[in-house]
């Protein structure tokens, strides 16, 4: 034991392994809470929207001098905005994930020109896609727990009502819950999670933060009480490890984090697709 | 269509460009492959699973890359393969989209991962090799290269066209389409393989990151501005090909555009225009527009 824990300790004693662990955890708490109610709502291609959007936001800022985190949360809000308040079409689901579609792709490549105009900057695009522990400051560690905490505290007062409102939207609206309301807030929580996740997993991989852990927890347990527990904590298993393999191996911290987080995911399909095979099944 | 091609003015000193002439070439044979496969993945509500399959090619290059092989054998070999195992697996063909997004995520990683590998055992400065496969190089094609793009897309293209109408059925009501006795699952796998090799083919040519909006854009404007099957079918490779033709002159035009950027450009932008124009009718004719859809 003696030997596992001492080079944790070491490795913390490094001030921007510190500042990982502390941007990591808030990110992990908030990813892992509002992704729960997004696997919920089934908003999942929303969310990796959202997160796509938020690659030009970055560039931009960068091209234009300012911190990246500024780029993130100014794009992921206003998409989330934008989503949420464009009429619901009348084409059906195929036209819906059409638009999304389109705006995803429109979006990556605004961020591949705003990249290619910021001469020398083409290897940096790799940190922005696929993530970076390294050189958080302080600064940005009290940002991401501001940004966080504020989200959590939205999200802790429209709680009941969003759960009631997501699992069944139409008896919800019967009992004068305002689902519409609900969830554009819900949208812009979003907003906020992806943006923080953003900035240590990259824009592609923030599935790995607000998917896999809230997928993870719906399988295990269909109990909202409990499912909102464990998905938290599996985030934050999955980016401590994950900290703690990049520090270790010289591999970006992405392929850790998602391969963690896919392994959990996977595990518990598997747990639970044994015991439904003798009792009740898992939630899915 | 090429007519109006040939019409235009300066197209032949256009086209003296190899680079140029190459690129057209790729461009219109993959963007048929794409706007054809696009119209059934948006109908069938698989738009997700396009973009899962860009992401697999992206892992796919990455992996041919770090084991030092051609990376199309990579692209190839890995979008089939998961094309053909997504549609084996998701119930009739279809998939959900929670477990397509914890695999997707888990196969980018994988290909960072790979990527990594590349750029650390090469140790020279290919760190841009990444950026090619996610962005594309459309005007880095070489002759052969660009007769092969178009070829492949062809093949894809005639190949949907010739599973057409069954695959309409099953999608449009895959239940009566199963006792009329349509194969409907193997119709789904082999859809989503053709999907895999537009994927594949399309990742050359704008990045695997971006032909989402290849898929997507052109079969989204063109269930906008009709709901007859066939003629959205052709009208959404009809607007692919034009999305690529426009994009590849803007980008001539203005240097700095990447081409990838201008291609998704004018795609987003022709989405937007069929929008408008379908807002505006239904407008006009009320109600009436709505029952046919």
């Amino acid at each position: 034991m003696q030997s596992l824990v001492q080079p944790i300790a070491q490795m913390l004693t490094y001030p921007f392994m510190a500042h990982a662990f502390e941007a990591g955890t808030i990110v992990a708490v908030v990813a892992g809470l509002i992704g729960w109610f997004m696997v919920l709502r089934r908003q999942a291609f929303a969310g990796h929207a959202l997160a796509v959007v938020g690659f030009p936001g970055a560039a931009a800022a960068i091209l234009l001098g300012v911190g990246a985190a500024y780029g993130y949360f100014t794009f992921c809000l206003a998409a989330a905005l934008a989503i949420a308040l464009l009429p619901p079409s009348r084409g059906g689901r195929g036209d819906e994930s059409a638009v999304t579609g389109t705006v995803q792709a429109f979006a990556l490549a605004s961020g591949f020109l705003f990249v290619s105009l910021y001469h020398g900057f083409l290897n940096g695009v790799d940190a922005l896609l696929f993530g970076s522990f390294l050189g958080i400051s302080q600064g940005q560690v009290l940002a991401l727990l501001a940004a966080g905490l504020g989200a959590l505290a939205v999200l802790a007062m429209i709680g009941r009502p969003l759960l009631f409102a997501s699992v069944d939207p139409e008896v919800a609206a019967a009992g004068n819950v305002p689902v519409r309301a609900l969830s554009v807030v819900f949208l812009l929580l979003l907003g906020v999670a992806v943006a923080e996740a953003s900035q240590i997993t990259g824009t592609l991989l923030v599935f790995a933060l607000l998917v896999a852990p809230a997928a993870t927890a719906q399988t295990v347990t269909t109990r909202p009480a409990v499912g909102l527990v464990l998905s938290p904590l599996i985030a934050l298993v999955v980016t401590w490890g994950g900290l703690t393999l990049a520090y270790r191996w010289p591999y970006p911290i992405g392929f850790f984090v998602t391969s963690l987080a896919f392994a959990a995911y996977v595990i518990a399909r598997i747990a639970t697709a044994g015991l439904g095979r003798g009792g009740q099944g898992g939630a899915r | 269509m090429m007519a109006a091609l040939e019409s235009w003015t300066g197209i032949g000193a256009l086209l003296a460009h190899s680079f140029l002439a190459n690129a057209v070439l790729a461009g219109t044979g993959i963007a048929l492959a794409a706007g054809l496969a696009g119209y059934f993945l948006v109908l069938r509500g698989q738009v997700f699973t396009g973009d899962a399959l860009g992401h697999v090619a992206f892992t796919g290059a990455a992996a041919a890359l770090a084991l030092g092989l051609d990376l199309r054998i990579g692209l190839f070999v890995a979008t089939v393969a998961v094309g053909v195992l997504i549609g084996a697996l998701g119930p009739r063909g279809r998939s959900d989209d929670v477990v397509i997004g914890n695999v997707l995520a888990w196969v980018l990683g994988l290909g960072v991962f790979f990527l990594s590998l590349y750029v650390t055992s090469m140790s020279a400065g290919n760190g841009t090799a990444g950026v090619t496969v996610l962005f594309g190089s459309i005007f880095g094609l070489s002759a052969g290269q660009a007769w092969t793009a178009a070829a492949i897309g062809l093949a894809v293209a005639v190949s949907i066209l010739g599973i057409a109408r069954p695959l309409l059925f099953a999608t449009v009501d895959g239940t009566v389409a199963g006792s009329a006795g349509v194969p409907v699952r193997a119709l789904g796998v082999v859809f989503l393989a053709l999907v895999g090799l537009a994927t594949a083919e399309a990742t050359q040519a704008v990045g695997a990151l971006l032909l989402l909006g290849l898929l997507a854009a052109p079969a989204g404007a063109a269930q906008r501005l009709t709901a007859r099957p066939y003629v959205a079918l052709a009208l959404s490779a009809g607007l692919a090909v034009f999305d690529m033709w426009a994009g590849l002159a803007l980008s001539y035009a203005v240097p700095v555009l990447p081409p990838s950027f201008s291609i998704i450009a004018v795609a987003a932008a022709v989405y937007v225009a069929a929008f408008v124009a379908s807002a505006a009718r239904r407008d006009r004719s009320g109600d009436a527009v709505a029952e046919t859809e």
